[in-house]
């Protein structure tokens, strides 16, 4: 919404400054985005008389002019402008003025050896229009010295505020007047609006179709005949130009001036161009070209203005060419009505179509203005464009609003904290337009105005006082905490998991990344997702279209983005959500790492104490397996299952679960045809879990940590070395050798792993070393022999593995 | 007696010219070893007469003690000797580097150590921390939050949605975490304190926008909670937040349709050289909105508002990150550039807690 200062006086009177007017407007809530004053930059500029001009004795095109500049000393100035002639009034710049279409600022010169002091100048140079032909041509009586801007009436500052949606009352200057009068900044000018008495019946009737009774409660009409429609005055097309608005002709600028200062969008037919009597109903998938010269199609819920030619206006949103006025309009219809918002709304979005007229009526117009606007719309014409009135007929009637809201006083201070008298809140309310009854100093009865669709109950009314009050007088107060004591703790066990896995996952050195939570369809099913539920209808680019169901194909892209820099090897995560449906408890929390190029635990790139090696799945291993004691998570009560989904190597990648049904995640090289589809080149491992899925830990009665009981005898160590299958797992060769004797056996760690010469095609050795620790004696070379006599017998037995020999 | 002075002077010399520790091995078993010349002396003393043994046994035992003394000290001379070599040899270049290790090298996301920080801030206050779907319905995200059906309100939000389901109900991603309010109000019975931090989306895409982004919101709900005690929460959680002893901050009355009445906040700050800094200077730069709850929102969710009171705020994580760590920028945000990351992200071990200072 933007008005000018001198518009804002028309109804407001006061003696308030630009600026206190300003900051009072953002003080009650109508926020100022800007204040411009296009004379700004052009308060330099004067009135100037060419007293005389010869020519340039050293150029052709030049002219060197005695110039009165109002000083009483003429100023010599060499012009280049071919209507530089004596006795031409004109706008002059004298050094040192900046000239903002130019980017430049005068200076005392020599021009082709004659001096030069300032400068005469054009429309384009001040920035005023585009082009222009030579220097401007004021009037001969215009003074000379004057600055030019106060001459042409440019020096008004144009203010713009950003209106919030429930306001619809300031959509017009009136309002704004209103609630800056509430404010205290001066008297609002209320004048009457007199009915114009008819001089003969309105030959055009207007029908409401019942069926759009309720969208469409109010229609008035009336002919102004022998009007005489020429451009508007210059008063008016100087505001109508200062807030941006293109004058049209006197008809069509009447009602875009009101739409400005009321609130009060109206339309014009030209009568002559109407066939038969009007009719409101919904359209019927007609076309209209409507007056921004765009053919638009309507489809069946739009409410239209018809004759018997078919649908002429868009009602409440835009007009059609058709019926439009221009300067052969001698008789006008002049319409004012009201339409349900909401219909306006959806019908101005469908049709793409933003007018001011349907911003103010989707906001909701004040329906006790709608005759007002008519008649204040009718004085105009006549006034501007002459003729005679028809009686103004009405069809429908204007909807009332009866509620009436029982205030009690105390509301203000229990919402907002402020004290603020009954005087004072009976002041504010009666100046803002309530009507006030039934009070005491309790409570009152209050009814909002016509133009106050948005106050509803007891918490608007409090924003009414709160806002003229001031919020800056709210006073500050501390806010108890509920309970006396030390804060308790409040973090949910997956918040506590979130954060720890994001510092554990960083401590690891992976770099934490926030990745889009949509990816492409084709990127989602290749990870396990692309269900139609989850695909975006009005999705913001097709690489961004379906919910993400894993977070790899993210972290994957960006690791490739990074190499396509130069940063090969890379090492990310992400800890965020993931979506397995539509559902609520099908949005998940995933942790997610990649390792990329030689990105590895141990040092990436070349280094002199060796060079970093390619990433494999152990790395991913090592990654999720320290997150989950870092989390911690028991290592033995996870099961680790060879294979993964098939977006991992099939021979390198391992499931994570806590039994068949809860799969908690998976690790693994990325498989070579993934990286293809996303055009990422490996090697790339990586994992992903669910914190979701991992089990809470058992509810433990105190913290104790339970009795630490340490063994007084050396534990010792025995080798052994075990001929399996290629294929056999190391961990179930573990298991059975930890298995064959509970007590005795503590540890067995994997020391070695060969396949080559000595060994069998198609098998392995794997070299165990089993910790012995003895508990109440030092053990003998029988009874060690007797265990590890038990470990192979134990290992073959679950394993088909041999000694080696 | 000129033997054994001789003999002394002998072995000292042998001693004192040891080269190395073997060497001076080789003196100390010359002498003092079994066949050696001083334990040839000692000898001797079994053959002789106790008056001659007394004397000379005195003579040859200090003899004895010389020896032993001397060879104890030149065995500490070689042996500091020999280390002092050994420790030379073992000379390497200290400042080759070091792999780094991944507490120096991960970094943590601007955005995750943001909400930590805001935990950190809101928990001492006794708020607890809420979340919900991104995935909402029409109802959580709009309705029961005060927007009617087809208001200009909504179509400000540039909702993402998907496509109606058999029942013709079109699921949406929250454009706001206030869906989270709803869910809580309709969840627990007052008093309420939460915040709702999370990820929201606005189908928006420019300098300034990203179809993604993060926002936390405040609730409080009670018996006497009022715009007094929301003004003095959003001070001091700033402050703390900003980490500056005085933060400055504009009230103006404005709309939101789940808030009555409903305020934006200003923060003041001076802006030199790109670089913005609160609790000075003389501009003002929008920062969060906030409100008593709408009492339809109340009664929507099942709270009596005659009963019941409170309110709610709501801004954007990333740019309040932007504001306190100086991003210029929302879209690096989200391209995992790790150039950016390693720049603007958090080391592993920057625990915020109020104790020890949220980034301090």
């Amino acid at each position: 919404m933007k008005f000018t200062l001198s518009w804002l006086k028309d109804h407001l009177e006061t003696d308030a400054s630009l600026e206190t007017i300003v900051e009072t407007l953002t003080r009650i809530g109508l926020e100022v985005e800007h204040v411009h004053n296009p004379a700004d930059a052009l308060k330099d500029f004067v009135i100037a008389h060419v007293i005389s001009a010869t020519q340039h004795p050293n150029a052709d095109r030049l002219r060197v002019c005695m110039v009165d500049t109002g000083d009483g000393v003429p100023l010599q100035v060499v012009c280049g402008a071919p209507n530089a002639r004596s006795g031409l009034k004109t706008v002059f710049s004298p050094p040192g003025t900046y000239i903002p279409s130019k980017n430049i600022t005068i200076a005392k010169g020599v021009i082709r050896g004659v001096e030069s002091n300032g400068m005469m100048c054009s429309f384009e140079e001040l920035g005023l229009s585009a082009e222009s032909e030579g220097i401007i041509e004021v009037p001969d009586d215009a003074p000379v010295g004057t600055r030019y801007i106060d001459f042409a009436g440019l020096n008004e500052p144009v203010i713009e505020i950003n209106l919030t949606p429930n306001r619809a009352d300031a959509t017009g200057v009136h309002g704004i007047a209103r609630d800056l009068a509430g404010a205290g900044l001066g008297r609002l000018k209320d004048r009457p609006i007199k009915p114009i008495p008819a001089s003969f019946a309105c030959p055009v009737g207007v029908k409401i179709a019942p069926d759009v009774a309720e969208l469409a409660p109010m229609f008035a009409l009336r002919l102004v005949r022998g009007v005489k429609n020429g451009p508007s005055p210059d008063w008016m097309q100087k505001r109508l130009t200062a807030i941006g608005l293109r004058p049209i002709n006197a008809l069509v600028d009447i009602t875009n001036y009101l739409t400005f200062d009321r609130g009060r969008p109206l339309h014009v037919f030209d009568a002559a161009k109407v066939k038969g009597a009007l009719t409101v109903r919904r359209s019927h998938g007609e076309e209209i070209v409507a007056l921004d010269g765009k053919t638009y199609k309507l489809d069946d819920h739009t409410l239209v203005i018809c004759d018997e030619a078919g649908v002429e206006s868009v009602a409440g949103i835009m007009g059609g060419q058709t019926t439009g006025c221009d300067e052969s309009t001698t008789d006008v219809l002049i319409e004012s009505a009201l339409w349900d918002p909401m219909t306006i709304a959806r019908s101005g979005r469908n049709l793409g179509i933003v007018s001011d007229a349907r911003y103010r009526f989707e906001r909701g117009v004040d329906p006790a203005f709608c005759v007002a606007g008519a008649e204040l719309a009718t004085h105009l014409v006549m006034d501007l464009c002459g003729g005679t009135a028809s009686e103004l007929v009405i069809a429908g009637a204007e909807p009332k609003r009866d509620a009436v809201i029982d205030f009690p006083w105390s509301e203000v201070k229990r919402l907002t904290g402020l004290v603020v008298t009954v005087e004072e809140m009976t002041r504010i309310l009666e100046t803002l337009g309530f009507e006030l009854s039934a009070k005491t100093a309790e409570r009152v009865n209050v009814r909002a105005p016509s133009w106050r669709n948005d106050v509803e109950g007891k918490a608007d009314l409090v924003e009414e006082i709160m806002r003229i009050v001031g919020v800056d007088n709210i006073v500050s107060t501390p806010l108890e905490r509920d309970e006396a004591g030390i804060p308790k703790p409040i973090l949910t066990l997956l918040q506590k998991r979130t954060r720890l896995t994001r510092r554990a996952l960083a401590a690891l050195g992976l770099v934490e990344a926030v990745t889009w939570s949509f990816i492409s369809k084709a990127r989602a099913e290749m990870f396990g997702g692309g269900k139609p539920e989850l695909a975006l209808a009005n999705p913001i680019a097709a690489e961004l279209s379906d919910m993400r169901p894993s977070l790899l194909p993210g972290l994957m892209a960006a690791a490739q983005r990074n190499a396509d820099r130069g940063l090969g090897d890379v090492a990310l995560f992400e800890v965020g959500q993931v979506f397995k449906g539509a559902g609520e408890s099908d949005q998940r929390m995933s942790a997610t790492a990649i390792r990329r190029g030689t990105a590895g635990p141990l040092g990436r790139g070349r280094h002199w104490s060796g060079n970093g090696s390619k990433v494999d799945v152990f790395h991913a291993k090592a990654d999720v397996l320290a997150l989950l004691a870092a989390l911690g998570v028991p290592a033995a009560a996870v099961q680790l299952i060879p294979g993964a989904p098939d977006y991992f190597h099939p021979g390198r990648s391992g499931t994570l679960q806590f039994g068949p049904k809860n799969i908690i995640g998976y690790f693994g090289e990325l498989h070579p045809r993934a990286l293809e589809a996303l055009d990422v080149q490996g090697p790339m491992v990586g994992f992903e879990i669910l914190l979701d899925d991992i089990p809470a830990p058992k509810a433990k009665p105190t913290r104790a940590k339970g009795k630490l009981e340490l063994a007084e005898l050396m534990p010792l160590e025995r080798d052994f070395a075990f001929v399996v299958d290629r294929t056999a797992k190391a961990a179930d060769i573990v298991r059975a050798a930890l298995g064959a004797d509970r007590a005795l056996i503590t540890g067995a760690n994997v020391f070695d792993v060969y396949e080559g010469a000595g060994i069998a095609e198609g098998k392995k050795s794997v070299g165990i070393a089993i910790t012995l620790q003895p508990r109440d004696k030092t053990l003998t070379d029988v009874e060690i022999e007797a265990v590890g006599a038990k470990i192979v017998a134990e290992v073959g037995k679950k394993t088909g593995g041999v000694l080696r020999g | 007696m000129s033997d054994l002075s001789k003999l002394e002077t002998e072995l000292l010399s042998s001693i004192a010219n040891a080269a190395d520790e073997a060497g001076l091995e080789e003196v100390r078993i010359g002498s003092l070893g079994k066949k050696g010349s001083v334990s040839a002396l000692l000898a001797t003393l079994g053959k002789m007469s106790p008056d001659e043994r007394k004397t000379a046994g005195a003579a040859i035992n200090a003899l004895k003690d010389v020896v032993t003394t001397a060879l104890g000290e030149r065995r500490s001379v070689l042996k500091d000797a020999s280390l002092n070599a050994r420790l030379a040899s073992e000379f390497v270049d200290v400042t080759l580097p070091v792999r780094e290790s991944g507490v120096e090298s991960g970094r943590v996301h601007p955005i995750s150590q943001v909400m930590d920080e805001l935990t950190a801030i809101f928990a001492d206050l006794g708020f607890s921390i809420a979340e919900g779907p991104d995935i909402e319905s029409d109802d959580t995200n709009f309705t029961k939050l005060n927007f009617p059906l087809g208001h200009p309100a909504r179509e400000m939000h540039d909702t993402f949605f998907f496509q109606p389901d058999e029942n013709g109900e079109r699921k949406l991603l929250r454009t706001h975490t206030s869906p989270v309010q709803v869910r809580t109000m309709m969840s627990q019975t007052p008093p309420i304190r939460v915040i709702c931090p999370g990820r929201t989306y606005r189908c928006d895409s420019d300098q300034t926008h990203t179809p993604m982004f993060h926002q936390v919101e405040g609730l409080v709900i009670d018996k006497n909670a009022n715009l007094g005690h929301l003004k003095w929460v959003l001070e001091e959680s700033c402050k703390a937040f900003f980490e500056v002893p005085h933060v400055k901050m504009r009230f103006r009355p404005s709309f939101f349709p789940f808030t009555e009445p409903s305020m934006e906040v200003d923060i003041q700050c001076s802006r030199k050289n790109g670089e913005i800094r609160f609790g000075e200077g003389d501009d003002w730069l929008e920062i969060l909105g906030c409100g008593m709850v709408h009492p339809n929102v109340l009664r929507n969710c099942g709270v009596d508002p005659d009963v019941y009171q409170g309110f709610a705020w709501g801004m954007g994580i990333d740019r309040i990150a932007m504001l306190k760590y100086g991003m210029a920028d929302l879209r690096p945000f989200f391209e995992a550039d790790v150039r950016w990351l390693n720049h603007y992200g958090f080391r592993p071990l920057d625990l915020p807690t109020l104790a020890g200072g949220l980034s301090a």
